[in-house]
C-alpha cells in the first residue's frame, strides 16, 4: 500500500517537474498573449482581493487581542504592536494570503483546466495546432507570480491595520506609539515574507495546473483534482515556507552581518 | 491518385487491453473513408492518432509521405494546420463567444487583419446558417449548432484533410441532414476526410470506401459501388445483427 502511494507521489512529482520544464521552455516575451495574461491577472489578483483583506485584517485583529491579553499579565502590552507586526511582515501576511490564493484561485484553476480536458477543449487547443502550455498554463502562473506579491503587501498592510485598530481601541495603546513600533521594522523584515511569494505563487499554480491537466475520470476527477490542488499546493506552501525562512535567514546572516 | 494519408501496422493497447491489433490503410487525395465498427473498437482512438493527439505503440503514420509517427507538439504544428479534426462534442471553447472560437486558428495562423478576420468569419457563418449568432457563447447553441461551429472552426485555415468523430451522433435528423450537406460540400470541393460514424445512412451517402474495424483489425473494406450488394459484415453491422 505504502509503495503504490510513494509511487503516486514521486510520478506527481515527476510530472509537475515535466510541465515545470514545458514552462520555462515557453517562456519568451514573444509568446506570451497579453490578452490571456490580463484576464488571468484579474480572474487571480483583483478578484481574490476581498478575500485576501478579509483574511488579513482578522488575523491581525485576532493577533492583537491574544497578544495583547496574553502580554498584559506580565506587562509586556507595550510589545504588541512591534511582535504583531514583525509576525505579520514575515509569515502571516504573505503565508495567509498564499493559502487564501491556494484556496480560492488554485481550485478554480484545476476545476477550469479539469473541465476543459473532459469537454475535449485542450485537445480542441492541441488539435487547432496551438499549445495547452503556451495557452492555459503560461497565462496562469505569470498571473499568478504577478499578483499573490501584490496581494501579499494588501494582507501586510490591512493586517497591520486591524491590529492597530484593536491595539488603540482594545489596548488603549496610543496611535502614535504603535505607529512607530510599526515603522521600527525595516525592510529585511517586509523582505524576508515578500519574496517568498514568489514561490507560493509558482507552486500553488504550476500543481493546480499540473492537476487540472491529469483529469481522467470525467466530472468526478474534475472534483478529485480541485480538491487535490487545494491540499497539495497547502502543503507545498507550508513546506516551501520552512525551507525559504531558513534560506532567507541565512542570506540575512551573510549579507547585514 | 496521390496517396495522402497512410497507417502500417497500427497497433495500440490501452491497459491491457489491445484495442488495435494491426490497422494498416491508405487514404487517396479527395477521398473519404469511413471508418465503421462497434463501441470500443477504437474508432475515435485511430483517428485522434492520425492527428497526433494519441501516439502509436506501434506502426507508422505517414502523412503526405512523411512519416509522422513519433512527431513531438512542436513538430505536428504544421501537420495540424493541414489536418482538421471535428471533435464529436463539438469541443468549443466555452469561455469565447462564437466569434472568438472562429478567430482563435486565424488569430494564432494567419497574418489577416481584424476587418479580413471579420469578414472571413461573417462569410463562413452565413454558409453554414449561423449567421446572427457570432456574439452568443457555445451554452448558447443547440447541439446541432454547436457541432456546425466546431465544422466551421475546423476548416477555416482550409485544411487538406478533415478527420470527422461521429459529426451527426445525437442529432435530429433536420441537423443531420445539415451536417451531411456541409460534408458532401466540402468533399465536392476536393477536401480528403476521414469520418467515424454509428451513422450508416450518413456513412453510404458520403463515403467513397467504408472500413468496418472489428477486434483491433480492419475486417472489410467495402466500395461504394459495391454497398448495394454487400452482404458481408457491413451489411450484419447495420442489421444490428453483429456488435
Amino acid at each position: 500500500m505504502y509503495s503504490s502511494q510513494l509511487q503516486t507521489f514521486v510520478y506527481f512529482l515527476g510530472g509537475v517537474g515535466s510541465l515545470c520544464q514545458e514552462f520555462f521552455s515557453h517562456l519568451s516575451l514573444k509568446k506570451i498573449d497579453r490578452d490571456l495574461l490580463f484576464e488571468q491577472i484579474y480572474q487571480i489578483g483583483a478578484r481574490s482581493l476581498p478575500l485576501v483583506i478579509v483574511t488579513a485584517v482578522s488575523t491581525g485583529m485576532v493577533m492583537s487581542l491574544q497578544f495583547g491579553i496574553g502580554l498584559e499579565k506580565f506587562g509586556g502590552k507595550p510589545y504588541v504592536a512591534k511582535i504583531v507586526t514583525l509576525s505579520i511582515l514575515r509569515e502571516l501576511g504573505p503565508v495567509f494570503a498564499s493559502l487564501m490564493v491556494a484556496a480560492r484561485v488554485g481550485a478554480g484553476i484545476a476545476s477550469e483546466i479539469g473541465s476543459m480536458v473532459v469537454t475535449q477543449q485542450i485537445d480542441a487547443i492541441r488539435a487547432l495546432g496551438t499549445s495547452p502550455i503556451q495557452k492555459i498554463v503560461l497565462p496562469r502562473i505569470l498571473a499568478c507570480v504577478i499578483t499573490v506579491p501584490i496581494l501579499a503587501v494588501f494582507a501586510n498592510c490591512v493586517g497591520i491595520f486591524g491590529a492597530m485598530i484593536v491595539g488603540i481601541t482594545e489596548l488603549n495603546l496610543d496611535p502614535y506609539f504603535f505607529m512607530n513600533k510599526v515603522l521600527e521594522n525595516d525592510l529585511r523584515d517586509f523582505s524576508a515574507g515578500f519574496f517568498k511569494t514568489f514561490f507560493f505563487a509558482f507552486i500553488i499554480a504550476i500543481v493546480s495546473c499540473y492537476l487540472g491537466l491529469q483529469v481522467k475520470e470525467g466530472t468526478r476527477g474534475v472534483g478529485l483534482a480541485t480538491t487535490k490542488a487545494v491540499v497539495a499546493s497547502s502543503i507545498g506552501i507550508f513546506i516551501g515556507d520552512y525551507f525559504l525562512t531558513k534560506l532567507f535567514w541565512v542570506i540575512e546572516q551573510w549579507m547585514y552581518y | 491518385m496521390d496517396v495522402l494519408l497512410e497507417v502500417r501496422h497500427f497497433k495500440k493497447k490501452f491497459g491491457t487491453k489491445q484495442v488495435h491489433r494491426d490497422i494498416s490503410f491508405q487514404l487517396q487525395k479527395g477521398e473519404c473513408l469511413g471508418l465503421i465498427g462497434g463501441s470500443g473498437s477504437g474508432k475515435s482512438v485511430l483517428l485522434r492518432s492520425l492527428i497526433g493527439l494519441e501516439k502509436p505503440d506501434e506502426g507508422e503514420l505517414f502523412f503526405q509521405g512523411q512519416n509522422i509517427s513519433n512527431f513531438n507538439e512542436e513538430a505536428f504544428i504544421p501537420v495540424r494546420k493541414k489536418i482538421a479534426y471535428v471533435f464529436q462534442g463539438g469541443a468549443l471553447f466555452d469561455s469565447m463567444s462564437v466569434f472568438e472560437n472562429l478567430a482563435y486558428p486565424l488569430r494564432n495562423h494567419t497574418q489577416l487583419t481584424e476587418p479580413e478576420i471579420e469578414k472571413k468569419i461573417l462569410d463562413l457563418l452565413q454558409e453554414f446558417g449561423l449567421a446572427g449568432n457570432e456574439a452568443l457563447l457555445p451554452s448558447s447553441l443547440s447541439g446541432g449548432m454547436q457541432k456546425r461551429v466546431g465544422l466551421a472552426r475546423s476548416i477555416i485555415l482550409g485544411p487538406e484533410v478533415i478527420l470527422y468523430d461521429e459529426p451527426t451522433a445525437g442529432l435530429d435528423p433536420f441537423n443531420t441532414r445539415k451536417i451531411e450537406d456541409m460534408i458532401q460540400g466540402l468533399k465536392k470541393k476536393g477536401t480528403t476526410s476521414v469520418l467515424v460514424t454509428h451513422d450508416m445512412p450518413v456513412a453510404f451517402q458520403v463515403c467513397d470506401r467504408i472500413a468496418f474495424l472489428k477486434e483491433g483489425y480492419i475486417a472489410e473494406v467495402i466500395d461504394k459501388k459495391d454497398l448495394r450488394q454487400e452482404k458481408g459484415l457491413l451489411h450484419q453491422f447495420s442489421q444490428g445483427e453483429i456488435p
